[in-house]
C-alpha cells in the first residue's frame, strides 16, 4: 500500500539525471549562442544606456521641466502636472532622485519595447482566431509562472545586468498590451468595417483608418497596464543587478532597514502615480469625440 | 462631374448560408422548400432564383419585412456578400467574377452605400467622414474636401463640417452619411434601409432631399426599405421580397392595382392610393373636343388631380402628355373612385 500513502514519483536517480541533462543541454546552448544573442540586443543596450545617461546626468531641474512638460501635454490638467512636480520634488528631497531617474528609464525603454513589440503581435492575434489560440496560451504562462523563475534562464544566457533585466521586464510587462490590442480591434464596431469595406478599402487602409483608432481607448488602457507592470518589475529585477530604487529596497529587506525600504517603496508608488494618471489622462482626451453627445 | 447611373442586372441568383451551401443549390432549383433545407441539411436558403433588371439612373426598390432577404440581396450587388450561385451584371459587367484587387476598384468607383445605421466613424468630423471614399481612392486632400463641401452643402449641414458624428441629430448623421456617399460620385448608390431609423417627419424629409437630389445626379438607386409607403413614394420600380424570393415586381401602380397574392394584398390595402395612381390610369378615351377648365398632366397622382379639379370647381377635365397634347378625359368620379376603391379601374 505504499503507492496509496505516498505518491508514486520518478526516482530521484533518473530525477536528477533529468534535471542535469536539460541544464547542461540549455548551457552548451548558452555557451555557443550566448555571445550571438547578446550581440543581438546591443541596439537595445545602446537605448538603455543613453535613455539612462540621460536621465542622470542631465541637471535636475532641466529633466524636472521636462517631466512636467510631458505630463501636461499628455493630461492637459494642471492638477496632475502639480501634483506630479510635487511628487518628484519630495523625491528628490530624500535624496532618492538618481535612483528614481535610472527606474524611470528602465522603465520607459522597456513600455517603448512592449509597445514595439506588443501591438504587431496584437495586431496579427485579431486578424487571426489560429494565432489568437497560439499566443494566448503563451500570455497566460507568461503572466503566472512567477517572476523569479524567467530569470534564470535569462542570467544564463545574458549574465547579470541591464539588458536580462529589460528582457525580464518585458516578458513580464508586454501581455496586458498585446491582449487588449487583439481586444480592441475585435470588438470594433461591424457596421463601420462593412462601410469601410463597402468603400473599397484595403486591409492597411481598415487597419489605419477604422480599427487601429477605434481601437485606441482599449490598446490606451492595455498601455496604461504594461507601465505599471513596467514599474512592479523593475524593482524585482534589481535581484539580478538592475538599477534603480529595487536596489535599496532589496538591501532593506536583506537588513532589516525599515525606513529605507518604505522610502523607496514610496518613491515607487509616486512615479507610478504619475505614470499613471498621466497615461489615463491622455487616454481621455483621445476620446474626447465620444464625450458631447447629441441631446 | 457628377457621373450618371448604369443600369443593373440580377440574374439567377441564390444564397444559401451554411459551410456546404452550394451543394444544395440544386435541390433548392428543384423546389426544396427553405424549411425543409434548414431542417434536413442545417442550411439557410437566403435569396432564392432572384431576377432584376434595375435600369440605368432609376430607382429601385426592394421591399420586405425583416428576414425577407431584403439587406442580403444588397449586399450581393457590391459584394459585400458572395453569392451561392448566379450573376450580378454591372454595366455589362460581373461582380461575382472579379478578383480581390478588381473588386476594390469596382466599389471604389462603381457604388457608393449608406447604411441604415449610419456607419460613420465616431472619431471623424463631418468633413473628415464625408471625403471617406475620396480619400480611399487617394485623391489629392485639396480635391477631396472640395468635393466634400459642395455635397455637404446640398444635403443641407453647411456649419456643422466640424463637428463629430455624436454631436448631431439621427437625421443629420444620415445626412452626412448620405453626403460621404454622394461624393465618391459613383453611379451607383446603394441604400440598405438608410431611413428606417428616422423618426417619421424626418424620414419624409430625406426622402424629399434624396427625390430632389436624384432629379439631378439620376444615379441608379437601389433602395431597401420594409415601409410600402416609403416604397411608393420613391421608387420607379419596386421588387417585393418574401422568405428570400421575389414575388412581385413592378411599378408602385401595378403592385397597388394588382396585388400578385394575398400577401401583397393586405399590405396595399392600407396605401393611400390617390398618391400612388396615376391620372392616365383613370382617364376615359378623348370623344370629340376636349373639355374646358384646366388642363392636368396625365402623370400626376390622382390626390393632385382631385386638388386641381375640386379647386376649379369642375367635374371633368383634360389630361396631357408632357407636351401639352391632349390624351384622354378626366372625370371626378372616376378620380374619386379610384382613390377610394380596392378594386382595379374597370377601363385600365
Amino acid at each position: 500500500m505504499e503507492w496509496f500513502m505516498s505518491f508514486p514519483h520518478l526516482d530521484n536517480g533518473s530525477l536528477t539525471a533529468l534535471k542535469k541533462a536539460i541544464d547542461s543541454g540549455f548551457r552548451d546552448f548558452t555557451r555557443a549562442w550566448g555571445g550571438a544573442i547578446e550581440t543581438f540586443f546591443d541596439p537595445v543596450k545602446w537605448f538603455l544606456i543613453h535613455t539612462e545617461r540621460f536621465m542622470t546626468t542631465t541637471p535636475w531641474p532641466i529633466v524636472l521641466g521636462l517631466i512636467a512638460a510631458l505630463v501636461w501635454f499628455a493630461s492637459r490638467s494642471w492638477r496632475i502636472t502639480l501634483g506630479s512636480v510635487a511628487t518628484l520634488l519630495v523625491i528628490g528631497f530624500f535624496d532618492m532622485w538618481d535612483d528614481t531617474m535610472k527606474t524611470i528609464s528602465m522603465t520607459f525603454v522597456s513600455t517603448v519595447l512592449s509597445i514595439v513589440i506588443g501591438i504587431p503581435i496584437g495586431i496579427a492575434m485579431s486578424r487571426s482566431n489560429r494565432v489568437q489560440a497560439l499566443i494566448s496560451p503563451v500570455l497566460d504562462v507568461m503572466q503566472t509562472m512567477p517572476s523569479f523563475v524567467y530569470l534564470i534562464p535569462v542570467v544564463m544566457l545574458l549574465g547579470i545586468g541591464k539588458v536580462p533585466g529589460l528582457i525580464a521586464v518585458v516578458i513580464y510587462a508586454i501581455p496586458p498590451i498585446i491582449r487588449l490590442t487583439n481586444l480592441g480591434i475585435r470588438l470594433v464596431d461591424k457596421d463601420v468595417l462593412e462601410a469601410a469595406d463597402a468603400f473599397g478599402s484595403s486591409g492597411w487602409q481598415k487597419l489605419r483608418n477604422v480599427q487601429m483608432p477605434l481601437a485606441l481607448p482599449t490598446i490606451m488602457a492595455g498601455i496604461n497596464q504594461t507601465i505599471m507592470m513596467a514599474l512592479a518589475m523593475v524593482v524585482v529585477a534589481s535581484m539580478i543587478g538592475v538599477q534603480g530604487l529595487g536596489q535599496p529596497v532589496l538591501k532593506a529587506i536583506a537588513n532589516q532597514y525599515f525606513t529605507l525600504g518604505v522610502f523607496n517603496g514610496l518613491a515607487i508608488v509616486g512615479i507610478a502615480m504619475i505614470f499613471d494618471r498621466a497615461s489615463q489622462a491622455y487616454g481621455k482626451r483621445l476620446q474626447k469625440h465620444q464625450e458631447v453627445v447629441h441631446g | 462631374m457628377a457621373e450618371h447611373g448604369i443600369p443593373i442586372e440580377v440574374r439567377d441568383l441564390y444564397k444559401i448560408f451554411g459551410p456546404r451551401g452550394a451543394d444544395f443549390v440544386d435541390a433548392v432549383r428543384a423546389g426544396m422548400s427553405k424549411a425543409e433545407l434548414n431542417e434536413k441539411h442545417g442550411h439557410v436558403l437566403g435569396l432564392k432564383d432572384i431576377n432584376i433588371r434595375m435600369p440605368a439612373g432609376g430607382i429601385q426598390v426592394v421591399m420586405g419585412l425583416s428576414g425577407s432577404g431584403k439587406s442580403t440581396l444588397i449586399r450581393h450587388i457590391n459584394r459585400l456578400i458572395d453569392p451561392t450561385a448566379g450573376e450580378v451584371l454591372v454595366g455589362g459587367e460581373d461582380v461575382v467574377r472579379m478578383d480581390a484587387r478588381q473588386l476594390r476598384e469596382f466599389r471604389r468607383h462603381k457604388t457608393a452605400m449608406v447604411f441604415q445605421k449610419f456607419a460613420l466613424l465616431p472619431h471623424r468630423t463631418v468633413l473628415e467622414n464625408t471625403v471617406y471614399g475620396l480619400e480611399i481612392q487617394g485623391l489629392p486632400r485639396s480635391r477631396q474636401e472640395e468635393e466634400a463641401r459642395r455635397w455637404i452643402d446640398r444635403v443641407g449641414l453647411s456649419g456643422f463640417e466640424n463637428h463629430y458624428p455624436n454631436q448631431l441629430s439621427g437625421g443629420m448623421q444620415q445626412r452626412v452619411g448620405l453626403a460621404r456617399a454622394l461624393t465618391n460620385d459613383a453611379p451607383i448608390l446603394l441604400m440598405d434601409e438608410a431611413f428606417s431609423a428616422l423618426d417619421p417627419l424626418i424620414r419624409v424629409d430625406m426622402q424629399t432631399v434624396l427625390l430632389d437630389l436624384q432629379k439631378e445626379i439620376r444615379k441608379t438607386i437601389v433602395f431597401i426599405t420594409h415601409d410600402l409607403d416609403e416604397a411608393l413614394r420613391l421608387g420607379d420600380r419596386i421588387a417585393i421580397l418574401r422568405d428570400g424570393e421575389i414575388i412581385q415586381q413592378g411599378t408602385g401602380q401595378e403592385i397597388v392595382l394588382r396585388p400578385a397574392d394575398d400577401y401583397i394584398t393586405s399590405f396595399v390595402a392600407e396605401v393611400n392610393r390617390g398618391r400612388v395612381i396615376l391620372a392616365r390610369t383613370v382617364m376615359r378615351p378623348l370623344a370629340g373636343e376636349p373639355p374646358a377648365g384646366p388642363s392636368i398632366g396625365a402623370d400626376e397622382v390622382l390626390e393632385t388631380v382631385a386638388r386641381t379639379m375640386t379647386g376649379a370647381s369642375v367635374s371633368q377635365a383634360c389630361a396631357v402628355d408632357a407636351a401639352g397634347k391632349p390624351l384622354g378625359i378626366l372625370d371626378i368620379h372616376d378620380v374619386i373612385g379610384a382613390m377610394v376603391s380596392t378594386q382595379a379601374p374597370q377601363h385600365v
